[in-house]
Parts: structure tokens; sequence; C-alpha cells
């Protein structure tokens, strides 16, 4: 064998070989969202579900969850959320009945199941969303570290809240948190890497 | 004198030319244990500054890590004790996130890109070495 041949067959070899040998040593590759270690146990709550019917996270174990909090009135951060949300989703293929996208509102007054409903299924049918009584809201707002504050916007109000979206492994951990404005590409490599997991 | 000039000038040429690597790409902050404590009697503790500036390929992992007793709002996570949120950059920007831990309520982080060699380079370790 020539010896360049050989040194670019070498070359391939070393480079098949390493991420193989990092994934069987345990060394994952990391994920593109900031991520927990080690990881807990999602805080769990039960919701109404913009499908009529109780929205419990915890029932939701054996998908990876994307969850996030916004509300349908919101003009910019929710809606480009929602749609990178289900650009990555249809990027998944077989892959996207793994996944379930949960939209958490942070502002019942306006946003009723069926308001939900209504919301999320433009972007994706398969999403669901969750609203409740304030107080409930307000309690998973806190266990997630979510921050949300009703401000005036023209004649009515907005609410400045926190945009990140949380990832929840198959197993109901919360494993990371993606900043907003990450790209489709970047929740379908995490969701993949967990899926794997 | 000469020999001097000459050191300095091949140092010069080193800090502008050479490939700039790293040992690790983590910015690491932490809360240490009893910060709540701290807060609770009325100490204003401060532990992350309110812009926070990484390099893409030097130091572009945020690292929040909470050894206090209680969970602690860190940047934009709830990071519970004993924990650590690990956050990569790959594209230079500003981000800002929601931080309660901030009287703004707001935590920037400027990521800068790599320096390339040259002049950005050696006026990059000029900084580093000056910090």
């Amino acid at each position: 064998m020539p010896r360049a041949t050989a040194a670019l067959c070498l070359a391939a070899c070393v480079f098949a070989v390493v991420p193989v040998a990092a994934f069987a040593a345990g060394a994952a590759p990391p994920l593109k969202a900031g991520s927990f270690e080690p990881p807990r146990a999602a805080p769990d709550f039960v919701l109404a579900g913009s499908d009529g019917s109780a929205l419990q996270l915890s029932k939701l174990h054996g998908k990876v969850v994307l969850m996030s909090f916004g509300y349908t009135h919101c003009p910019a951060v929710c809606p480009t959320t929602l749609a990178t949300l289900a650009e990555a989703r249809r990027s998944l293929g077989k892959d996207a009945g793994a996944v379930q996208v949960v939209f958490v509102t942070v502002d019942p007054e306006r946003d009723d199941a069926a308001t939900m409903r209504q919301y999320v299924a433009a972007f994706d049918p398969s999403f669901l969303g969750a609203t409740g009584k304030p107080e409930a809201l307000a309690a998973v707002r806190r266990s997630y570290g979510v921050v949300a504050r009703k401000v005036p916007l023209g004649d009515g109000y907005g609410v400045d809240h926190s945009s990140s979206i949380f990832l929840i492994d198959r197993e109901g951990r919360l494993r990371a948190q993606m900043p907003y404005g990450r790209d489709a590409r970047d929740f379908a490599h995490d969701v993949r890497l967990l899926l794997a997991s | 004198m000469l020999a001097l000039v000459g050191v300095a000038a091949a140092a010069a040429a080193w800090a502008a030319l050479a490939p700039i690597t790293v040992a690790s790409r983590d910015e690491l902050f932490a809360i240490p244990q009893g910060t709540w404590a701290r807060r609770m009697a009325g100490d204003k503790v401060e532990i992350l500054p309110a812009t926070i500036r990484l390099t893409l390929g030097v130091n572009d992992v945020l690292l929040l890590r909470n050894l206090d007793d209680v969970p602690q709002v860190f940047g934009p996570a709830l990071i519970m004790p004993g924990q650590s949120f690990r956050l990569p950059f790959e594209v230079a920007s500003t981000y800002s996130f929601a931080c309660t831990a901030h009287a703004s309520g707001q935590l920037q982080v400027v990521v800068d890109p790599m320096p390339q060699p040259g002049w950005p380079a050696l006026r990059w370790r000029l900084r580093r070495w000056l910090r």
C-alpha cells in the first residue's frame, strides 16, 4: 500500500475510533444548552392542559419535554420560541414522536385552555399549553426559577418573563436550559442526545 | 539595550502570532457556602458582575456553581445546593438574561470572537496580563 494511502487510512481510523471510544468511556458530547450537573427531578405540577385534560408533567415520562413559559399575547419572544421548537421537532423525523413541547402561560387572565389550544396548535398540533390559577402558575414558576412581571403596554399590558426553554429527559430529570434565541438545530442536537442517553 | 529591545520585540511577536491555547474554557463563578446567611444578615453580597465578558475558543463556557446550602437563582438559572450550571456559547454576541440576583434584574454576557493573529491577539494578551 502506498505510504500516502496508508496514512489516509490511519487518519480515517483515528477519526472514526476516537468519538466511539469517548462515548464508550462515558464522555457524552456536551449539550448546546446550559446543562445542570447533577440533574434534579423536574418539579412536578398539575395544570389545566390545552387539550381539555389535566396536564401532569410526570405523566410525560418516556418523552423528552421541551418546556417554555410565555403568553399568547406575547409580541415577539414566545412566537419565535414556539416556531423554533416546531422547526426542531419537524427536523427530528421519526424521533419527533418522542418529544413533547409544553407551553406554560404566565398570563392566566387572558390565556384559558381554549385560547392556549388555538395558539399552540398554530405552531404544531402536538404542542400542549398549560394554564391554571395564578397562584398555581406562580408556584410552578418559582420551582423553575422563572420570573414574570406584568408591565403596561399600550392600552393594555404585557408580561416581562424569563425566556429560557427547559429540557427534561425521558426519566423526568431537568437536564438543561436553553437560552432564548438559539437555533432549531441546537434543540434537535440536544434532543437527540437526550433520546440516546 | 539592543538585546532588551530584541527580547521585547520577540515577546510582542510571540504574543501577536502564537496560537491562543487554554487549559480550560470554563469561566467559573461560584456562590460560596454561607452566602444566603450573609444576605439574611443584611450583607450585600455580589458574586456575579452585571456584565461578563467571554471569548470564543478561550473562555466560552459560563460555569455557575452553587456551594451554598440553599437554592440560588444565579444568572439565568435556579441552581440547587451542590449543583452546577454549564452554559457554552458558540456565537459572538451580547446576551441578556433575566437575573434576580442583580438590582437591574439583568445579566449581560458579552461573547467576543476569538482574537485573530496579529494586533488583536497582542491586545487580547496584554489585556489578560493586566487583568
